[in-house]
């Protein structure tokens, strides 16, 4: 039985088979056609939105917010004040790390050519590079906001936002960094508050002998270039123009900072880990007792991600070289927010932009990060104080740190954090040496910046 | 077949032999409507786009330059190389020998269990399962955390080293991706006629000989079908790269694949051009390759 049917398939198979190849090759054809990835629609040319902006049809609508999760108190909270603005709050990553989803989603959107969000706040301070290009951000000086608002965000706040004199987006917070410190523990244990980073060395090689296991600092995260690099005058990301970049990672100044790390890795006493993993959370959170971060390490980090006890943490300058006389400190993000050109909304969308970043009742007493917005910060810094949380006072040196920013450290569209990350920190895992791995930074620097079509010299 | 001499009979006959014929081309109507929609007009705009400029005039060959260029194309091309052979190996090794012991285990009942959990992974979505290995892989939540730490990886930077990448992402492709081909296996070991393997039993061939002299060469055209679509989406590596180099927050997984480098193209240097190149690119090798498999092993010759 099975085999007369057997038979008589194989002859039909055969009968037809001219037919079957030819069609069976096809679908084998097809079924690689899968390769090829759908990226349709449009031209790459997007015509940017330089010089005049024209508003699109106000035909109002709800108001669509993107935010990052610590952003999101915010949106919620002004939906409470304003329960008449019909919003639509979305989460996204913030970009956090360099993801570039943003720019992702905007490029989808310029193509299909809807869906974009009014507002939208970002945690990289580099979006203008590559929105005003395409024609995403409504110019934000040219009417939209009044100058005298403007003029109250602190000096250099808002340098990244502007392109050509224009102001293309708004700072959310500044994030200068400071000397991080757990007092009681010093004190206990008679040491004396660095303020140079021979001494900050010093003093890491005697917590590595006395008190192992204890931190004086990490170097474990994409923005630890930021902390000590920046902070260190390393001219990796000199900003010279529009698409113009020198980079030069192995000068006295790189080196030296590096080295410092590379030492107290060695010794233990600077971690690797990142402070967001769960491993530093269980392993390293609790034996802090030095920390150079950002101004919102406090809030964030300390207060809400490692549930530090009140009167524990203490704010001190950044550390200075002992030869250098003009004191700099670094810059982790800070944030932006930038409004649509696009928005049917312009009206609502920019009394919230307007809200978010100088509201009293969010930037002064709800925010975890130092405001952009100078009387905010003042606010803020109130707060902060009248809290109790913090061991000293941090007004004087966040405010001091606020106005030391080394500017020769720019925001190109490349992502600085996402070069570390995928250049330096893999050889920091497999120990190498910082110092070893500068000219390999500086290669990946280059090319990811001339990728961008940027011009670098050295 | 009687024969049947009068007109109405012949009608009927053919009207029935023409019946399959309808249904069968109502099916591949509705596949190819969806082959064109999603398969031949996309391939046909990025053939497009591969070989225009930003202003829609012809270009030649530039864009293909432009992504050959690039500083990543060469080590994206040697990942998705290394990565290749990792994941094909371990597929036809793997599935094979899984999909024989599932067909030895038959009269035992186990089977269809196994089968089920072979399954399973597959049922999940690719980025979902992918999710899964991002915690299997951190030593300090991971549930295998012990085996991690006693191959002396004390934290996931460890775990996701650069050399370490084909291996994972083998490990995650094979984990989702593998258990549908254990059950096409299975059912063409299931279509080898029982008086084969009856007689090599008698003639005294044991597991490994069956295996080795039966049912492996019956099973070549389905081990050649599956290379063929595995080869094709393993070079389309992307979903683990992408969600590891978040996962890391960039450490580890970018710039890995043609396929990220592709997307870098479109999406952060504007350039849909130089992304079409690299995706026509793929689809040129993995028609070669499977053109090369279909010609060597007469996958379409009958028995």
């Amino acid at each position: 039985m099975r085999h007369t049917s057997r038979a008589a398939g194989a002859n039909r198979a055969g009968l037809s088979r001219g037919r079957t190849r030819a069609g069976l090759a096809a679908a084998v054809a097809t079924l690689t056609l899968g390769a090829v990835t759908a990226c349709g629609g449009g031209t790459g040319t997007a015509s940017g939105a330089h010089g005049s902006f024209s508003p699109v049809a106000q035909t109002g609508g709800a108001l669509t917010v993107w935010v990052d999760s610590t952003r999101l108190a915010a949106a919620k909270l002004y939906q409470q004040e304003n329960p008449q603005v019909k919003m639509n709050i979305v989460t996204y990553d913030g970009d956090a790390n360099g993801s570039n989803y943003l720019q992702t989603k905007v490029s989808l959107f310029n193509r299909t050519g809807n869906g974009w969000p009014d507002v939208v706040f970002s945690s990289q301070n580099n979006e203008t590079s590559w929105a005003v290009q395409d024609g995403f951000t409504a110019p934000l000086n040219k009417g939209l906001i009044p100058q005298s608002t403007l003029d109250q965000w602190a000096t250099g706040a808002n340098a990244p936002c502007t392109v050509d004199g224009t102001l293309y987006c708004l700072r959310n917070d500044l994030s200068q960094t400071v000397l991080w410190y757990n007092a009681p523990l010093m004190k206990q244990w008679g040491y004396q508050v660095p303020t140079t980073w021979e001494q900050y060395e010093a003093l890491g090689k005697q917590v590595a002998a006395q008190h192992p296991g204890y931190l004086v600092g990490d170097a474990g995260d994409t923005f630890t270039p930021e902390v000590f690099m920046w902070a260190g005058k390393c001219g990796a990301n000199q900003i010279t123009g529009p698409k113009a970049v020198t980079v030069n990672t192995t000068s006295a100044n790189c080196t030296r900072m590096a080295s410092l790390l590379d030492t107290l890795i060695a010794d233990k006493t600077v971690s690797t880990s990142s402070v967001f993993s769960a491993d530093f959370d269980k392993n390293d959170a609790s034996r802090i007792l030095m920390l150079p971060g950002p101004s919102w390490y406090g809030g964030a980090l300390f207060q809400g991600t490692f549930k530090t006890p009140a009167k524990t943490v203490a704010v001190a300058p950044m550390p200075q070289w002992s030869a250098d006389s003009t004191p700099s400190v670094g810059n982790v993000g800070g944030g932006t927010w930038l409004l649509s050109a696009h928005s049917a909304n312009l009206k609502a969308a920019t009394a919230f932009l307007t809200w978010v970043t100088t509201a009293d009742d969010y930037q002064g007493k709800l925010a975890p990060g130092y405001p952009a917005y100078a009387p905010a910060a003042k606010t803020w810094l109130a707060a902060q104080a009248g809290s109790g949380y913090y061991a000293n006072d941090i007004t004087t040196p966040l405010q001091n740190a606020a106005g030391q920013v080394w500017s020769g450290w720019g925001y190109g569209q490349f992502s600085q954090e996402a070069i570390w990350a995928s250049t330096v920190t893999p050889g920091v895992t497999a120990g190498k040496t910082i110092v070893s791995l500068l000219p390999a930074w500086q290669t990946a620097i280059g090319n990811y910046a001339r990728s961008d079509g940027y011009q670098v010299s050295q | 077949m009687s024969t049947v001499a009068n007109t109405v009979g012949s009608e009927r006959a053919a009207r029935r032999r023409l019946r399959p014929v309808r249904a069968g081309h109502g099916f591949v109507a509705a596949y190819v409507v969806l082959l064109i929609a999603f398969g031949v007009v996309p391939t046909v705009y990025a053939i497009y786009f591969a070989f225009t400029n930003a202003g829609n005039t012809f270009s030649g060959l530039s864009n293909f330059t432009d992504a050959a260029d690039d500083f990543r194309f060469l080590p994206a091309v040697e990942h998705v190389g290394l990565y290749l052979v990792f994941w094909l190996a371990s597929l036809v090794v793997f599935v094979v020998g899984l999909a024989l012991l599932l067909h030895r285990l038959a009269a035992r009942g186990v089977s269809r269990a196994l089968r089920f959990l072979y399954y399973v992974p597959g049922a999940l979505a690719g980025a979902a399962s992918v999710m899964v290995w991002l915690f299997m892989l951190d030593p300090t939540v991971s549930p295998v955390g012990f085996l991690l730490r006693a191959l002396g990886f004390s934290t996931f930077n460890d775990v996701v080293a650069p050399g370490n990448l084909p291996v994972l992402f083998t490990l995650m492709a094979f984990w989702t991706g593998a258990g549908g081909w254990i059950v096409v296996m299975y059912g063409a070991l299931n279509n080898i006629p029982t008086e084969v393997l009856e007689a090599a039993r008698i003639d005294g061939a044991n597991a490994w000989q069956t295996a080795r002299r039966i049912q492996i060469p019956l099973l070549r055209k389905w081990i050649v079908y599956m290379v063929i679509l595995a080869f094709a989406g393993g070079t389309q590596l992307f979903v683990e790269p992408q969600l590891l180099s978040q996962a890391s927050v960039g450490v580890a997984g970018r710039d890995y694949s043609l396929n990220q480098l592709s997307y870098d193209f479109a999406f952060q240097t504007n350039n849909v051009n130089a992304a079409a190149a690299i995706s026509v690119e793929l689809l040129l090798v993995g028609l070669i390759v499977a053109t090369v498999f279909v010609a060597r092993s007469g996958f379409f010759d009958a028995d």
